[in-house]
């Protein structure tokens, strides 16, 4: 599974991250901010035009928006099942 | 050998609180000037050590790291830390700003500086909402793990800070040690170490329900969060629009006033015209823009230091992305409609270079209020008042022509994304910062900074093409009988200017009146009525016999041309000074200039043949 097809307010491990999808400035901002492989993530929010699009990642103490091409190229294991905190 | 001053620099991830601890610092005296070559601002301001040196501060752009940089911002950071940037002596003392809340992530960074090895504090910043998460830290532990001192901080309750300049003060006097012989740590070492030391200063961590948590359950909630969002910018939008309006019609009129005084008071002479028409009316010209400046970063800048911009920023991306901008670009697109002056200048919360030069270069095609008198003029004069099934066809003409400015900053927007500003786009990840409340000083500092920024960058400007247009208008002098605009410079430049516009239906009354409507549009209005000798006691008097004048002398096709031609020309100096300004050269406003010329001939001139082609001619 991929961090876009996580259900909302679930958690998950980053798996893998498949850089050759992002272009080397996101990917670059993307580890900056601490998502890259082994990273406990939360999907906290979905945006609600079109699509649900971008997301809200809750990593850590912090709040990170991405959108759903970068989410694309992370592969998570599910954690927590939707509101098992 | 007199030493030069001792520099320090604050660097930190954004979102640490940088800018409010500077503020806390310094105080009102800053500098603000761009570093050469780059459009990144450069804040420097002065700061009392405790035996009360002075130390030149500088408040350097957040960065996530010194060695993967991905923006220009965080370049310059990289560079005056390293010492080589171009007019940045390279700081003494390096004070590096973490949130507390997040220590696990700006530790990364914060490694990354000290293993530079070079005189370093740190300010551990906002300890104080960090505790209302529940989060207790302990400074000593931390400044162990870092090797070097750590100061709690809350720069906007100015807790910490005497503390924090003691350090700097000692850090600068100290013994330098050698650079850390570790310099192959690779970011996942990094990002463990760094979770090590943060953990490691945690005292007690209780896992109160966070206020930004729930706040973001309303504000992001997908149902709740845009209608919020729209009734916000609602508020914004009738205050750029509305509130400035009273403001902005005193200020005229007061230099209006101060114009026939001095008309009054100095008998008549060609210096008496350059002081009344060139000078007052020039300093009118800029000062009339600050009201709306004002009020649009009044709501800009909280919504900035609340965190609530951000989320604005999110809710907006989808639309935005699908003309290959981001969220961000949203809002400094909606305050063109009232004006466009402002509305570049808040285009630098965009943090990817190329989206904000797209939009500097798409905003003056939102229908501003400027537009509006020549709009009206035309549309009462040439288009039947009459009913279109359920609206007025007058409404619907002018309803046409903002959707024209629209489409065509969409289509622009695609376009450049694909040539001018192509290239790889940071796309849209950002961090959401942890709501807080916004310090009245900080508010006030940001706004003054602002409007002082406007009225010396583009006010100079402005200030001399209305000076320049002057003498334009009123050399050579004319002969006795003769038209003074039509013997003059702008007069002959006229001639030649109608031969070019006379394809698309212009005529040459409107070719001279378009020369002073390089100041801005509205002058278009009063420069015909000049041409066509409507002379009116009030304004609306003046625009209903200018447009029975015009009625009697144009054609409707070339009304609808003359329209069209002022949904993309750009004939506002104000837009071009500040788009030169905030791109820091004169090839961005050369191209705005270029292309919105060249696009409001292509679409007079359809407009003008499709309408002769229906007979309209």
């Amino acid at each position: 599974m991929t961090l876009d097809q996580l259900p909302l307010g679930s958690s998950a491990r980053i798996a893998a991250v498949d850089w050759t999808l992002l272009v080397p400035e996101e990917a670059q901002r993307l580890r900056a901010l601490g998502l890259d492989e082994g990273a406990q993530v939360t999907l906290a929010y979905r945006g609600v035009f079109l699509g649900r699009d971008p997301l809200a990642i809750e990593i850590g103490r912090m709040t990170v928006a991405l959108r759903r091409a970068h989410a694309r190229a992370m592969t998570v294991e599910t954690t927590h099942a939707p509101q098992a905190a | 050998m007199s030493r030069r001053p001792c520099v320090a620099a604050l660097v930190g991830n954004p979102n640490a609180g940088k800018s409010a601890l500077f503020n806390a610092l310094t105080g009102a005296r800053q500098k603000i000037a761009n570093y050469p070559g780059v459009t990144v601002e450069r804040k420097a301001g002065r700061m009392l050590l405790p035996n009360g040196e002075p130390v030149e501060l500088v408040d350097l752009p957040g960065s996530y790291g010194l060695h993967a940089t991905t923006s220009p911002d965080e370049e310059v950071t990289r560079r005056v830390v390293m010492g080589e940037q171009e007019g940045q002596a390279r700081p003494d003392v390096l004070v590096i700003v973490l949130d507390s809340s997040n220590l696990e992530q700006h530790l990364v960074f914060a490694q990354e500086v000290l293993e530079l090895g070079r005189p370093t504090v740190v300010a551990l910043n906002m300890v104080d909402l960090a505790e209302r998460d529940g989060l207790v830290l302990d400074p000593a532990a931390l400044s162990a793990a870092l090797g070097v001192p750590v100061i709690p901080t809350v720069a906007v309750r100015r807790r910490g800070l005497d503390d924090l300049a003691a350090a700097v003060a000692a850090a600068r006097d100290a013994v330098v040690e050698q650079p850390l012989a570790r310099p192959h740590v690779t970011l996942p070492e990094r990002r463990m170490l760094a979770h090590e030391m943060a953990q490691g200063a945690i005292l007690s961590e209780t896992r109160k329900h966070r206020i930004h948590a729930r706040m973001d359950r309303v504000l992001l909630h997908p149902w709740a969060g845009p209608p919020i969002l729209f009734a916000l910018l609602f508020v914004v939008f009738q205050a750029v629009f509305s509130w400035a309006t009273p403001f902005a019609d005193a200020i005229d009129a007061g230099f209006s006033a101060i114009g026939d005084w001095v008309r009054a008071e100095i008998p008549p002479s060609l210096a008496r015209d350059l002081l009344t028409d060139g000078v007052i009316a020039g300093v009118g010209a800029v000062i009339v823009f600050l009201p709306q400046i004002l009020i649009l970063f009044f709501f800009i800048l909280t919504m900035e230091a609340t965190g609530y911009m951000a989320r604005a920023a999110f809710l907006m991306d989808r639309l935005m992305a699908g003309v290959g901008l981001s969220g961000r670009s949203f809002i400094p697109l909606l305050s063109s409609f009232a004006c466009a002056v402002p509305g570049i200048m808040s285009t630098r919360s965009i943090t990817d270079p190329k989206d904000r030069l797209t939009t500097i270069l798409i905003a003056p095609l939102m229908t501003c209020s400027a537009r509006l008198p020549v709009y009206a003029v035309i549309i009462a004069a040439f288009i039947p008042n009459r009913m279109v099934g359920p609206v007025g066809l007058q409404g619907l003409v002018l309803f046409t022509l903002y959707v024209a400015g629209i489409i065509g900053a969409m289509v622009v927007a695609l376009v450049l994304r694909r040539s001018v500003t192509r290239g790889a786009a940071s796309g849209f990840i950002m961090e959401l910062p942890k709501y807080q409340l916004p310090t009245v000083k900080d508010l006030a500092l940001g706004l003054f900074q602002r409007a002082w920024v406007f009225l010396r960058r583009a006010g100079t400007m402005i200030f001399t093409v209305t000076v320049a247009l002057w003498v334009l208008l009123n050399f050579p002098r004319a002969e006795p009988g003769q038209d003074q605009v039509n013997a003059s410079i702008a007069g002959h430049i006229a001639n030649g200017l109608a031969v070019v516009v006379e394809p698309i239906g212009f005529n040459r009354d409107i070719a001279l009146a378009l020369i002073p409507a390089m100041a801005a549009r509205e002058v278009a209005v009063s420069s015909l009525a000049t041409t066509y000798a409507v002379g009116a006691a009030d304004e609306d008097q003046q625009g209903r016999q200018l447009g029975d004048q015009l009625k009697a002398r144009w054609s409707l096709a070339t009304a609808l041309a003359f329209l069209a031609w002022f949904v993309f020309a750009p004939q506002c100096m104000s837009t071009i000074a500040v788009t030169r300004r905030e791109t820091n050269g004169w090839k961005w406003p050369g191209f705005m200039l270029a292309y919105l010329f060249g696009l409001a001939y292509l679409f007079a001139g359809a407009t003008y043949w499709t309408a002769v082609a229906l007979g309209l001619g």
